[in-house]
């Protein structure tokens, strides 16, 4: 039974697209036939960071607008055959999408995926709003800082609201997913808390995903960051929240930089 | 007063967990009622206004989510019956929805 999930967040830059690619990764890594689907018209980036920039012929909007069939717009990752995404349209503006096209577009890859992923775009509107309608559950990727929180807070009462589910009095399952955690500024009082932002939020964590250079490392090359760096720790951290996303109970922690016999040895190295 | 105290500063995460709280309950209760609280302005309104003139000002209907229970505040001002002279009394109802 294919699961529909939305990556989103109400605020931009908080790691929508960054979650989106890591997690669809994660999930084909482990077997599964993955669909990932950038919703942000005009604006795409979920091919850079799939690394699939050069490789885009079609696009949602031409399926939608019937200029292309679906099979032509699929694009398959070249690392791990399981893995498949949709490109969003770079050209036409968000108004190309259509409550009905973008209905017809996840009800095929419904059929033919077990995650179809939909990578929304930041803000609360048309763009936003489609992506999250057809969810069955969503990811709500968080910053520990006051605007991202509030934004979720947004978004989390959108999801119960303005979604086929919620129009159904159906529930859509909320997952929390904190990006760009700081364990030991939020020690010092520096930072919100996971506790501090569960409590506020109040839904389930998914995971936490620490600040590191992995993620720009991965970005800058295209590609996800639990296939270029797995055993880093936002690498582990995914990983984790894939198991946690299926049912799996993993105990929840920060993972760390693994640390070699030679750093052990002579320190850190200078950053 | 700690002689030390301004060796460290304050924490400031404490800050924003307490001002997102503060504000989220206020928009919460704004944007996830907004339909009943404006309906039932709108009712209170009118049947106040059978009995004496109130400006629409006057009434305030707040609806607050809880995790156990809600509290609807309603809060009228009634002018006293003297009201061109002195200034307005003040009537505050407040109830407690399960």
């Amino acid at each position: 039974m294919a699961k529909v999930l939305v990556v989103t967040s109400g605020k931009g830059g908080v790691g929508k697209t960054t979650s989106t690619a890591a997690l669809g990764a994660a999930l084909a890594q482990s077997g599964r036939n993955v669909v990932v689907i950038d919703f942000d018209v005009g604006l795409r980036n979920l091919d850079l960071l799939m690394g699939t920039e050069r490789r885009v012929v079609f696009d949602l909007v031409n399926v939608i607008q019937g200029e292309a069939r679906l099979p032509q717009a699929l694009i398959r990752d070249k690392r791990v055959d399981t893995l498949h995404m949709l490109p969003a349209s770079q050209t036409k503006d968000k108004d190309a999408l259509t409550p009905e096209g973008v209905a017809r577009v996840i009800g095929e890859l419904k059929e033919r995926f077990d995650w179809v992923i939909c990578d929304s775009p930041a803000g609360i509107e048309k763009g936003a709003m489609l992506a999250m309608y057809h969810a069955d559950a969503a990811v709500v990727v968080t910053n520990p800082e006051v605007s991202s929180v509030r934004d979720s807070d947004r978004i989390i009462g959108m999801l119960d609201s303005r979604t086929a589910r919620a129009e159904r009095g159906e529930r859509v399952e909320k997952h929390l997913l904190l990006t760009r955690y700081h364990p030991a500024r939020a020690l010092r009082g520096d930072m919100l808390k996971v506790e501090d932002v569960l409590e506020i939020l109040s839904i389930p964590l998914l995971g936490i995903i620490p600040e590191s250079e992995a993620v720009l490392a991965a970005s800058n090359v295209g590609t996800p960051v639990t296939l270029h760096a797995p055993d880093s720790p936002p690498g582990r951290a995914y990983f984790d929240a894939v198991k946690r996303l299926q049912g799996e109970a993993v105990p929840m922690a920060v993972p760390e930089e693994k640390r070699g016999l030679m750093s052990k040895l002579f320190g850190r190295r200078v950053a | 007063m700690n002689l030390f105290g301004f060796l460290k500063s304050r924490p400031s995460a404490p800050v924003a967990r307490e001002r997102l709280q503060i504000l989220l309950a206020h928009e919460r209760a704004v944007s996830g009622g907004s339909d009943l609280v404006a309906q039932l302005k709108e009712e209170i309104l009118a049947v106040i206004a059978k009995h004496f003139p109130l400006e629409r000002e006057k009434v305030q209907v707040k609806l607050d989510r809880g995790d156990a229970f809600s509290t609807l505040e309603i809060d009228i001002e009634v002018p006293s019956p003297t009201a061109a002279h002195k200034t307005a009394g003040n009537g505050g109802a407040k109830l407690a929805a399960p």
